[in-house]
């Protein structure tokens, strides 16, 4: 790995002037920075920690949304959302393995937007607005395909907040060797409307599933999602899965999360 | 070079670091423990895992320097004071819970925070809080059985896998 000058700063303010000096990128809890600076992908000249910034941490609840820091771990989330947002606290509670729910971060893992990975499920699945240092981004601009988001250079997010859902459930196909999702949905029941956001499937990263919004819109029974089916088109291929597979995964873990909603 | 200090199984440590040390390197060669082993260096294998603050960590993924004044605790940290084995360790060598050993520092502390956050663990919920420790030679039976026993419970009882 190459050498990088450290910095922690204790306010936003701070990290983002600290950003500012040059060749800099934020760490959050270093789950997926740290490998990727091992491997060289990543080589800032400055490293800014955002772990020392206590507005950036905890989840707080403002009548019908959680509002939860971008610096919180993926542990105290599946802790502390859990009474609020069971839904969401289980989605944390099952990323990765526990040594990297104690360090992995909601923040982190939303501005990396792997395109097999989990908070992005339930930040699209939700309809959340991620709040950054100078704006507030609805998810449905957010995410912009496979590792690509609408933040701009130096630009961090400092919370997301979660309109709370009446039911809803994640539902995750694990791959095993990476712990990452092969295929996941998170469904969401609102007054409005159901959503539905796959994860893992597509090569464009997260996406909506509007057929099987309106079906369980009308409907919220797994059975009215057993007709539809998604085009294998522009699916993952990889050796875990070939598109079609990942295409029949969406049918079946989007009625697995509706069985599921609580 | 800046120093970073810690207190590190009871004692308050400090040892310079470069920006890129990371807790691994900071604890085998900085302080000379090397108890921690590092298996992969990628994330995946839990064989570095230590407890900071009490929470599993995997050290080869947390730099020194975002962790000044935490308190860490390292599979050398878990003998008794006289320096017999640990009830957890002394599970280990009583179940056959390891071969080569070469995961068996990172089983052990991973096995710690768990069992100080459950203490009567069921053999389900210990395969699950174990799925980031990677072992090549146990087949894990006897690692399940070893934390079963850690935490007073039959470890006779286990069904064979
Ligand atoms: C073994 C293993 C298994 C895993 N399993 C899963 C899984 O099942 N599901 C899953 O979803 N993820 C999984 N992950 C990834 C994990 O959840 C990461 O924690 C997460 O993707 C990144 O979060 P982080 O806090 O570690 O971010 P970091 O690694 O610190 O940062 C990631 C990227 O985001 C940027 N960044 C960080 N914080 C901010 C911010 N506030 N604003 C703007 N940019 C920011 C960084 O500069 C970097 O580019 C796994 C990781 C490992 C090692
Ligand atoms: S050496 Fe740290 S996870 Fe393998
Ligand atoms: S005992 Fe050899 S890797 Fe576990």
């Amino acid at each position: 790995m190459h050498n990088f000058e450290f910095v922690k700063p204790a306010s936003v303010a701070d990290a983002v002037a600290a950003l500012g000096r040059g060749e800099a990128q934020p760490l959050s809890g270093g789950q997926t920075l740290i490998p990727s600076m091992k491997a060289r992908l990543n080589a800032p000249e400055i490293l800014v920690s955002l772990t020392g910034i206590t507005e950036m941490q905890g989840v707080s609840r403002d009548g019908d949304s959680l509002t939860i820091g971008a610096a919180t771990t993926h542990a105290t989330v599946a802790r502390d959302a859990a009474s609020d947002f069971p839904g969401l606290a289980a989605l944390a509670g099952q990323i990765g393995d526990p040594a990297v729910r104690n360090r992995g971060t909601l923040g982190g893992s939303v501005a990396n937007n792997d395109p097999s990975a989990c908070y992005p499920a339930a930040v699209l699945g939700t309809g959340a607005t991620i709040v950054t240092n100078t704006r507030e981004i609805a998810a449905d601009d957010f995410f912009q395909g496979m590792f690509t988001t609408a933040l701009d250079e130096g630009e961090i997010i400092t919370g997301v907040r979660f309109p709370i859902a009446q039911a809803s459930a994640y539902a995750k196909f694990l791959q095993p060797a990476s712990r990452f999702a092969l295929t996941g949905v998170f469904v969401a029941k609102y007054a409005s409307g159901v959503r539905v956001a796959v994860t893992g499937a597509s090569e464009n990263g997260v996406f909506r599933w509007a057929e099987a919004e309106a079906a369980l819109s009308a409907q919220f029974d797994a059975e009215a999602v057993a007709g539809l089916s998604v085009s294998p088109h522009e699916m993952i291929s990889d050796l875990h899965g070939t598109p079609e597979y990942r295409a029949h995964l969406v049918r079946v873990m989007n009625q697995r999360g509706v069985r599921a909603a609580s | 070079m800046p120093k970073v200090t810690m207190k590190v199984n009871g004692r308050a440590v400090s040892a310079e670091t470069e920006g890129r040390t990371l807790l691994s390197g900071y604890l085998r060669e900085g302080l000379g423990l090397t108890g921690t082993h590092v298996g992969c260096d990628t994330s995946q294998c839990g064989a570095c895992v230590v407890l900071v603050d009490g929470q599993a960590v995997k050290s080869c993924t947390a730099f020194a320097a975002d962790l000044e004044g935490a308190e860490v605790t390292t599979i050398e940290g878990m003998a008794n004071p006289d320096g017999s084995l640990g009830v957890i360790q002394q599970a280990f060598q009583d179940y056959h819970g390891l071969q080569c050993g070469f995961c068996t520092p990172g089983m052990v502390m991973s096995t710690a925070a768990l069992l100080a956050e459950n203490p009567r663990p069921s053999e389900e919920e210990v395969r699950h809080y174990l799925e980031g420790n990677i072992c090549r030679c146990t087949g894990y039976q006897n690692i399940v059985r070893a934390v079963m026993a850690a935490s007073g419970q039959d470890a006779g009882a286990l069904a064979a896998e």
